[in-house]
């Protein structure tokens, strides 16, 4: 029944920024309120999506109950799908774009993210950008960004997904240059724009390319084309491929994320909704929507799990030694990304399960860091600390987030990470391998990472300038309702097969037999051990960062603090040199002259050398070589005309004497000739 | 009598305008400027008609209508033979609407030496020739209003442009009739080749019927291909192009990049294709190859430019690589792609050369650093249509520009199955890729623009000078082109599906597809 | 009749004529030396009438026909480009054809 009006969750926030547009600032709260609204209306809608989706294929599963077969599912039971759509224009013969919806759990799922994430961060925007100048403008944007974001979700047609995908891109590059004075903003911009742009070559190839294959644009044409397997397997491979290129970008995926850092640039509710929570999950949406295609190709499916593993290590490396609060998040973003990616290549759930998770947790670590950032007027930890007493509020819920980041159980972030441990370690062989290991590192690393930066900013004295003050209740009360999810929604997916029929995998399947053969199961081992890890970090960091200059309120816990303090001393050597020596002061400033002077110097310089080469082809290759030779034609007639014309002197007898040359020439000619 | 009569009506109406506004005695000079827009209206109004009548009328939206055959010289068998399909009747429209909102601008501006009287009875001269040239079906004919085109647009660009226009002028003129005489020579070898008539659509049946000997069409096919390729301009014919629009008065501009361009790649759908299909199979790779070489290359030269009208003008060589690469695929999609691009192109360039053109008239300067940036804060309107329009022009879905490139690039990977026996099927894939950079390329040099432009703080001297922003003629002159740029991305279908079927049916009648 | 004589006393006195025309300064003398081929011409038409018409038969006496025809000719070039001659001289003071070369570029 709601499915059957999926189509109005893009619609309403359409709608709302045409309101916005040509009324916004006449609207008593210059034109927020439309937004709100429309999320709110959205989400409700989304909910009811969500319902009807979990409660036919939970129908479904609990039929076959955990560990089954897919035999003993009900007569014709599929998993929920529903297809609707008009055709928007033909392209020739028998090609034509459809502009339809596709509802499924992978949609509901992302309805449920993007449309409350999305409503959180408007309203947290009423607090944060009030009283700036372009307020309307921001919210029109805002709208616009989840309109764009919940087409691409629903498009049933690469094609219209592609629409949704390159829309999302601008709304990026206009709110990450929304403060469009500043230079380094509007770098910062089209940085973001051009590196996707760069992968989006590569989307368009791939999408090209399947569309190419199969004779249709249509996301289910595709999957039944890859099915029936009437196919070039190294064509499939290729389109795959080119389409990760897209991912990578879009995702920010090694070696194409040093845009998302500098993204950080814009206002901090857009980094929240867009480079944490939504758009940057796109690139993993889009592969988990063509997930099936994938299991037809693995060396695409390898390729990912990978670019995944190198990713989230890199990332969390280098979130290590930032000053800046939103960039250690961004780090974190890229590195979560990181753990997606590398999931999708052995399980589809494990893959959709951190996507969502991550989305409720990071979007309340970006805003909390905006509510920080807004009382200490910096965005440097270095200006910071002790601001727990004075923002309570700020601190627990900054505190669940990060908790749910660090996967402490039973928090959020550790089922969804635990699920990909697992699927790494049951797909076993190479690839398996290296992500098991590089993402049970990258748990130490990011606890790590974390934890200072709660330090930093809520630990110690407060050392920037001014008096901070606790946020208003806009921006908080999105805070108090994040971290409820950030806390809770792991649990609709946790790991115990009794409870699997009625779990986000069952919610979320795209098919009853892949549902079947992959079940969700606890492995007390890989969980332990990255908790354990996870700890580690935790105190390691803490081991550090609690020497700082400043008394650290964290000193006094009681009998706890004791205990750790003392492991200190036995731990000072691992810390000392390996903590801190090796991986903060040697890897992880080397992974930044990497990033920072390789990778996003060979950004730069591609960007340069591009530059300079149409200088060049300009001034030589197009003004000096096609135009002189259009030009040279021209002045070829003129000069040799200059020159022609000296033999026309005037002198009567100079003309007599070539006559009669002439003549005697032409004589001697048809004499011999006769 | 209208169904006969209509084309010849709508498209002369601007010609006797034209006549009538050199009446007005020259103490009254400024009564030109009513008379042209009510004449434009009007002229536009029968466009309209026209396409509505296509769709309701006996054509019922398939096949020529509006048919008028009458002999001119028999001698030889050129007939004034006008009609219209789904391939020109966009064209045709676009043309009267752009000439309409023209007559519209120039009220707010007219570059100097002003002498709306003889601007504006070129400019509807120059409509004649524009409209003539979509619905002539007769190659004599076809010709005669190809090169009435040059001559108005030559005074426009001589007399009302910049301070190289005489340059810029005898260039554009001299460059444009080199073309022609190959392509002239080229339809008198059709003449004598073929059936021994000029009508275009006794020659395309003769071409399908492959009455023409390939040699002879490969020849054949090089004079055409000249004369349309200087026009659009193709790879490395375009150096035309730069001078003539930096040089053009605004209205100029918008008329040479929105509808001028298009005769060229008009030219190919309508008579180098079905005329001399084998010889455009062998020919389509080279065109392919030359359509990406100038969307790499026009990208390329853009990032050059610090001259805003140059810029957008070099941005036009891009952009027709794409109508020329879908062209060069054979396929429908790949026509239909292109017919979409050309209009995209006709709006939205249209559109930024207007733009442009009210920036300089107020900064009196195209230099981009004499601008220096911040038009968001010095006019924050106008500001904002520039970036919406640059932003199109780019290629962002769901605006025009992304379902021409898009979908030609489509057509690049799937080219004719002619092109595929032929074992260009890789080559075809490849330029795909080239021209999918290509687009990344284009979002480069457009941003960058805007960055310069529109973006950062004003310099204080702009700052003072209180520039007027967008006034209300220019509302008038530019908001249905905004609308359209909305209305045509989010409702491809509109053109799509006028031009489908009339584009299968040609396609389909070769053979090679 | 042996041709020989008649047409190489002719070509002589042609090539005297070109001879004239190419290396005097002088206009006058120039006009004179067209005179010489002119006279040239007349030789062998009058020659050539003697040694083929007479034979063929040719009772229009073509030969000698034009003989008189290219005097009357000769006579009135010789008029027209006296008169130039004594105009160029008025107007320049002087007959040397390298100064009269105003028809050039």
């Amino acid at each position: 029944m709601f499915s059957e009006w999926a189509w109005l969750i893009p619609a309403l926030p359409a709608l709302s920024v045409l309101i916005i547009v040509f009324s916004g600032r006449a609207l008593p709260w210059k034109g927020a309120e439309v937004g709100i609204v429309a999320l709110l209306a959205s989400l409700g809608l989304s909910l009811g999506v969500a319902w009807e989706v979990f409660s036919h294929n939970a129908g479904v599963t609990q039929g076959i109950g955990p560990a089954g077969d897919a035999d003993a599912a009900p007569a014709g039971a599929e998993a929920f799908l529903l297809e609707r759509g008009l055709t928007l224009t033909p392209l020739g013969g028998d090609l034509a774009v459809e502009l339809g919806m596709r509802v499924d759990g992978l949609a509901a799922m992302m309805f449920v993210l993007v449309t409350a994430v999305s409503l959180m961060v408007h309203i947290y925007s009423t607090g944060y950008m009030h009283g700036d100048a372009r307020y309307t403008y921001f919210f029109a944007l805002l709208s616009l960004f989840s309109f764009s974001m919940l087409l691409l979700v629903i498009a049933s047609d690469l094609l219209v997904l592609l629409v949704g995908w390159e829309l999302v891109g601008i709304c990026s590059y206009l709110l990450i240059g929304f403060w469009w004075e500043d230079k380094h903003n509007q770098d910062a911009s089209i940085k973001a724009f051009l590196t996707t742009k760069l992968g989006d070559v590569g989307l368009v190839v791939g999408i090209m390319a399947l569309a190419g294959m199969f004779g249709t644009f249509s996301i289910q044409g595709v999957l039944d084309g890859v099915a029936a397997g009437d196919h070039s397997q190294a064509l499939l491979t290729f389109a795959l491929l080119a389409l990760i290129l897209g991912a990578v970008g879009k995702s920010a995926q090694f070696p194409l994320h040093t845009w998302l850092p500098d993204a950080m640039a814009g206002p901090t509710p857009v980094s929240a909704l867009i480079h944490a929570a939504t758009m940057v999950t796109a690139g993993v949406f889009i592969v988990a929507r063509l997930f099936p295609a994938y299991q037809a190709a693995p060396v695409a499916q390898g390729t990912l799990a990978i670019i995944g593993a190198i990713t989230l290590v890199m990332a969390g490396l280098l979130a290590l030694v930032q000053t800046d609060l939103k960039r250690v998040l961004a780090y974190s973003t890229v590195s979560q990304l990181g753990y997606m990616m590398a999931a999708l290549s052995f399980s589809y759930v494990a893959g959709v399960f951190h996507l969502f998770t991550h989305g409720f947790f990071k979007a309340l670590l970006f805003l909390g860091a905006g509510s920080v950032i807004h009382a200490a007027h910096s965005n440097h930890m270095t200006e910071m600390g002790g601001l727990r007493r004075v923002m309570p509020v700020t601190f627990w819920t900054f505190l669940a987030g990060s908790l749910a980041l660090i996967a402490i159980p039973p928090l959020a972030g550790f089922w969804s990470k635990d699920e990909i441990l697992v699927a790494a370690l049951e797909a076993g062989g190479y690839t398996g391998t290296v992500v098991l290991v590089l993402g049970a590192l990258g748990g130490l690393i990011t606890a790590f990472y974390m934890t200072r930066a709660l330090y930093l900013v809520f630990a110690g004295e407060f050392r920037g300038h001014g008096h901070p003050h606790e946020s208003e209740p806009a921006m908080t009360a999105p805070l108090i309702a994040l971290a409820i999810p950030a806390v809770a929604i792991g649990w609709i997916n946790l790991p115990f097969p009794a409870l699997q029929p009625l779990s986000l995998s069952s919610w979320v399947m795209f098919d009853v037999d892949y549902w079947v053969a992959n079940p969700v199961e606890l492995n007390a081992v890989v969980a332990v051990i990255a908790t354990v890890l996870a700890l580690a970090g935790v105190l390691a960091a803490r081991a550090i960062y609690r020497e700082a200059p400043e008394r650290d309120p964290l000193l006094h816990l009681g009998l706890l603090t004791h205990v750790l303090q003392r492991r200190y001393y036995l731990d000072d050597l691992y810390t000392d040199l390996i903590a801190r020596t090796a991986v903060r002061d040697k890897l992880a400033p080397a992974a930044v002259w990497f990033s920072d002077r390789v990778l996003d110097g060979a950004v730069y310089w591609s960007g340069r050398g591009t530059y300079e080469l149409g200088q060049g082809l300009y001034a030589t290759g197009d003004q000096r070589g096609i135009d002189g030779a259009v030009n040279g034609l021209g002045l070829s007639a003129l000069w040799s005309g200059a020159r022609m014309r000296l033999a026309q002197s005037g002198n009567v007898q100079l003309y007599a004497g070539a006559l009669f040359i002439g003549v005697f020439v032409l004589a001697v000619v048809f004499a011999s000739g006769a | 009598m209208w169904e006969a009569s209509a084309l010849t009506i709508t498209v002369f109406l601007p010609l006797l305008g034209a006549a009538l506004i050199t009446l007005i005695p020259k103490a009254r000079e400024e009564l030109a400027k009513p008379v042209a827009l009510v004449v434009s209206l009007v002229a536009f109004a029968l466009s309209l008609a026209v396409l509505a009548g296509y769709y309701l009328g006996p054509a019922g939206g398939e096949g020529l209508a509006y048919q008028l055959r009458v002999d001119w010289i028999p001698i030889i068998d050129a007939s004034y033979h006008v009609a219209i399909d789904g391939i020109s009747l966009p064209l045709f429209v676009l043309s009267f609407l752009l000439t309409f909102l023209c007559a519209v601008y120039t009220f707010h501006h007219l570059e100097a030496p002003g002498r709306p009287k003889a601007f504006l009875s070129l400019m509807l001269l120059l409509q004649t020739g524009m409209a003539g040239t979509f619905v002539a079906f007769d190659l004599v004919l076809f010709f005669v209003f190809w090169e009435l085109v040059l001559v108005p647009m030559y005074f426009m660009i001589g007399i009302w442009g910049g301070p190289r226009r005489e340059y810029a002028a005898v260039k554009f003129f001299l460059y444009t009739l080199f073309g022609s005489v190959f392509m002239l020579v080229a339809f008198i070898a059709l003449y004598f080749a073929g059936p021994g008539t000029f009508d275009i659509v006794a020659l395309q049946e003769a071409g399908a019927a492959g009455e023409f000997g390939l040699t002879f069409q490969r020849l054949a096919f090089l004079g055409i291909f000249l004369g349309l390729a200087v026009k659009v301009p193709m790879w490395p014919f375009h150096t035309w192009l730069p001078d003539a629009h930096t040089e053009a008065p605004t209205v100029g501009s918008v008329l040479l990049a929105g509808i001028l361009l298009k005769m060229g790649t008009y030219g190919f759908v309508r008579i180098a294709l079905p005329i001399l299909p084998e010889a455009a199979v062998e020919y389509a790779p080279i065109i392919g190859a030359l359509a990406v070489i100038a969307i790499l290359y026009g990208a390329l030269c853009c990032l050059a430019q610090t001259d805003l009208k140059r810029l957008i003008a070099f941005s036009s060589v891009g952009h027709m690589g794409f109508v020329m690469l879908g062209i060069a695929t054979l396929t429908p999609v790949g026509v239909n792609a292109a017919i979409f691009g050309m209009i995209a192109h006709g709006i939205i360039t249209g559109m930024l050369f207007f733009v442009v053109g009210s920036i300089k008239e107020r900064y009196h300067t195209r230099a981009i650093a004499d601008i220096g940036g911040g038009v968001l804060q010095t006019m924050p309107r106008m500001g904002a249509v520039l970036t919406f329009v640059a932003i199109a022009s780019l290629g962002l879905p769901p605006l025009p520009g992304f379902w021409g490139e898009i979908v030609a690039l489509y057509a690049a990977f799937n080219p004719a199955p002619a092109l595929v026996d032929a074992g260009f099927l890789t080559f075809f894939r490849v330029l795909m890729v080239l021209g999918a950079i290509g687009t990344v390329l284009t979002a480069g040099y457009f941003l960058n623009m805007l960055q310069r432009v529109t973006l950062g703080t004003a310099p204080a001297r702009w700052r003072e000078a209180e520039l007027r922003d967008i006034s209300a003629i220019e509302w008038g002159a530019w908001s249905p082109l905004l609308v359209m740029t909305v209305a045509l991305g989010v409702v491809p279908v509109l053109v799509f599906g006028i031009t489908d079927p009339a584009v299968s049916a040609v396609l389909t009648a070769l053979g090679v597809s | 009749m042996q041709a020989v004589f008649p047409l190489t006393f002719a070509a002589l006195l042609f090539s005297a004529g070109v001879y004239g025309v190419l290396s005097r300064r002088n206009a006058v003398l120039v006009l004179m030396s067209v005179e010489l081929m002119l006279a040239a011409v007349t030789v062998n038409l009058v020659a050539f009438h003697g040694l083929v018409a007479s034979e063929a038969g040719d009772p229009l006496l073509s030969g000698q026909v034009f003989a008189l025809f290219v005097m009357g000719i000769g006579a009135a070039e010789v008029g027209v480009g006296l008169a130039i001659v004594l105009l160029l001289y008025r107007n320049r003071a002087t007959v040397n054809v390298d100064d009269a070369d105003l028809m050039k570029y």
